[in-house]
C-alpha cells in the first residue's frame, strides 16, 4: 500500500495534544496504524507535551501519595500491562483500531441504504465528540459538492475515489477543513468503503439523515 | 528521570520510582488540574498515571521519547479515557499502533545506547524551540496541550477563523520538527 495523502500536520499536533474530538481521533488512529511516517510525526509533537509537562507548574499532593503509590506497586509488583485483546476481524482492509470498535469485517457489519448506490454505517462515539461513519459508494457514483462544517477526515479503506485535491485510495486520509468544496467520484471497479469523520457543527446535530445533508442535500 | 525509568523497567527498582513520583508526581497533577480537572480527579488521574508508569515501565524504551514525553503521554490517553465515559474504547496510542509491525526507532537514525543521551537532548531541543516560537505560534501549542481546547475551541477563544488557527499549529509544529531535525 502506497500512501500518498496524510493528515494535516495540525490534525497531527492535536492528535497529540489529546484534543482532537473522538471521531476525528480515530480516523487518525485508523491512519496512523498503516503509516510509519504519521506515527514519527506525532512522536515529534509529543515531545512538546514532555516539555510543557517539565515546565509546567507543579501542583501540591496529597500528604500520603507516595506511600499510596508505594503500597499500589506491591499489590501490582512484577504486573506487566496486558495488550488489549485483538478482536477477532480477520478483513484486511480494517486497521486494528476500527476493528476494535467495529467488531466485524466490512461483509459483515450491517449497511443502510442511504441513496442509490450509497449506504451507511454509523460507528458510536461519546455525545459531542463528533460523528463517525462508513459509507460504501459504488463505482462512478458522484457525490454532489459539498462545504464541510469543521474539519473532516475520510480515509479510504477500500477502492478509491478522485476529486479537486486528487486521487485517494487505502490508507489515504483527506484531512480538508470548512474552506473546500469538493466533489468526490468513486473511480475504482469495487465500491468505496470509507471512513468519513465529521466534527459535528451543531447544525449536524440529528441523526443519520442531518448527517448526511452535505452529501446528498436531503 | 530518563535513566530511572530504565532503572524501573529492567529491575523494578523501587527507589528509583520514588525519585521519579516525587519529581513527576506533583507536576502530572499540576498538568491535569490545567487543563480543568479538580484537585480530587487530577490525585486519583496521577495515581493511576504513576502506577501506569510502574507497571509499563518494562515496555518503554528511550528510543520513544523522554521520561517526560512517555509519562505525558500515559497521562493524556488515562484522562481521554476517563472523559469517554458513554464509550468503552480506549485513545489508540501510538506506541500500541506499532506494536503490530515496527520498532520503537522507527524513523529514527540512533544507536539503542545513545537513545537516553538523545532522548534528553531532545526535550531540551523542544524547550528551546518552543521559546522561540511567534506568540501566536506560541499560544495556539499552549492552548492545545495545558489548557486542553479543541481547534474548534481556539477559534472561539480568540475570534479567530479555524484556518488560521490550524495555519498557527502547522507553522509552531514545522518549527519544532525542524529543531529537532537540525540537531539530531
Ligand atoms: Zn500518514
Ligand atoms: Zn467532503
Amino acid at each position: 500500500m502506497t500512501i500518498r495523502h496524510h493528515p494535516d500536520d495540525a490534525t497531527l499536533l492535536s492528535y497529540a495534544a489529546g484534543t482532537l474530538p473522538e471521531a476525528l481521533a480515530v480516523a487518525v488512529s485508523a491512519h496512523v496504524a498503516l503509516c510509519p511516517r504519521c506515527r514519527h510525526g506525532i512522536r515529534t509533537a509529543e515531545t512538546v507535551g514532555g516539555a510543557l509537562l517539565d515546565s509546567g507548574s507543579a501542583a501540591e499532593i496529597a500528604a500520603d501519595a507516595l506511600d499510596r503509590a508505594m503500597a499500589r506497586i506491591e499489590t501490582r509488583a512484577g504486573g506487566v500491562a496486558t495488550p488489549e485483546p485483538l478482536p477477532d476481524v480477520a478483513d484486511a482492509r480494517v486497521p486494528a483500531p476500527l476493528a476494535r470498535r467495529l467488531g466485524a469485517g466490512l461483509d459483515d457489519i450491517r449497511w443502510r441504504w442511504i441513496a442509490p448506490g450509497v449506504r451507511s454505517h454509523e460507528i458510536t462515539v461519546s455525545p459531542g465528540s463528533g460523528s463517525l461513519m462508513l459509507l460504501k459508494i459504488a463505482p462512478g457514483k458522484s457525490m454532489p459538492d459539498h462545504g464541510h462544517g469543521g474539519t473532516e477526515l475520510t480515509m479510504v479503506l477500500d477502492g478509491s475515489y478522485s476529486d479537486e485535491t486528487g486521487r485517494y485510495g487505502p490508507g489515504d486520509v483527506a484531512d480538508l477543513d470548512e474552506s473546500i468544496e469538493h466533489s468526490p467520484m468513486v473511480d475504482s471497479e469495487v465500491d468505496c468503503v470509507c471512513l468519513v469523520a465529521l466534527e459535528a457543527p451543531t447544525r449536524f446535530k440529528g441523526r443519520i439523515a442531518r448527517l448526511l445533508q452535505p452529501y446528498l442535500r436531503i | 528521570m530518563t535513566d530511572l525509568l530504565v532503572r524501573i523497567g529492567a529491575n523494578r527498582d523501587r527507589q528509583a520510582y520514588q525519585a521519579m513520583f516525587v519529581y513527576f508526581a506533583p507536576r502530572v497533577k499540576g498538568f491535569l488540574m490545567s487543563k480543568g480537572a479538580d484537585s480530587a480527579l487530577a490525585e486519583e488521574l496521577m495515581q493511576d498515571t504513576m502506577l501506569t508508569v510502574w507497571t509499563k515501565a518494562s515496555m518503554y524504551h528511550p528510543g520513544r521519547g523522554s521520561a517526560s514525553t512517555w509519562i505525558f503521554t500515559i497521562a493524556r490517553n488515562l484522562r481521554i479515557d476517563k472523559l469517554r465515559r458513554e464509550s468503552v474504547q480506549h485513545f489508540d496510542d501510538v506506541d500500541g499502533l506499532e506494536i503490530a509491525e515496527d520498532d520503537p526507532n522507527t524513523g529514527r537514525t540512533v544507536v539503542a545506547q545513545d537513545d537516553a543521551v538523545i532522548a534528553g537532548q531532545e526535550r531540551r531541543l523542544v524547550a528551546a524551540a518552543m521559546k522561540r516560537l511567534p506568540t501566536d505560534q506560541a499560544e495556539v501549542i499552549r492552548l492545545s496541550f495545558v489548557d486542553d481546547l479543541s481547534q474548534h475551541d481556539i477559534a472561539d477563544r480568540l475570534g479567530l477563523p479555524l484556518g488560521t488557527v490550524k495555519s498557527r499549529m502547522r507553522l509552531a509544529y514545522n518549527k519544532l520538527r525542524q529543531a529537532l531535525e537540525s540537531e539530531l
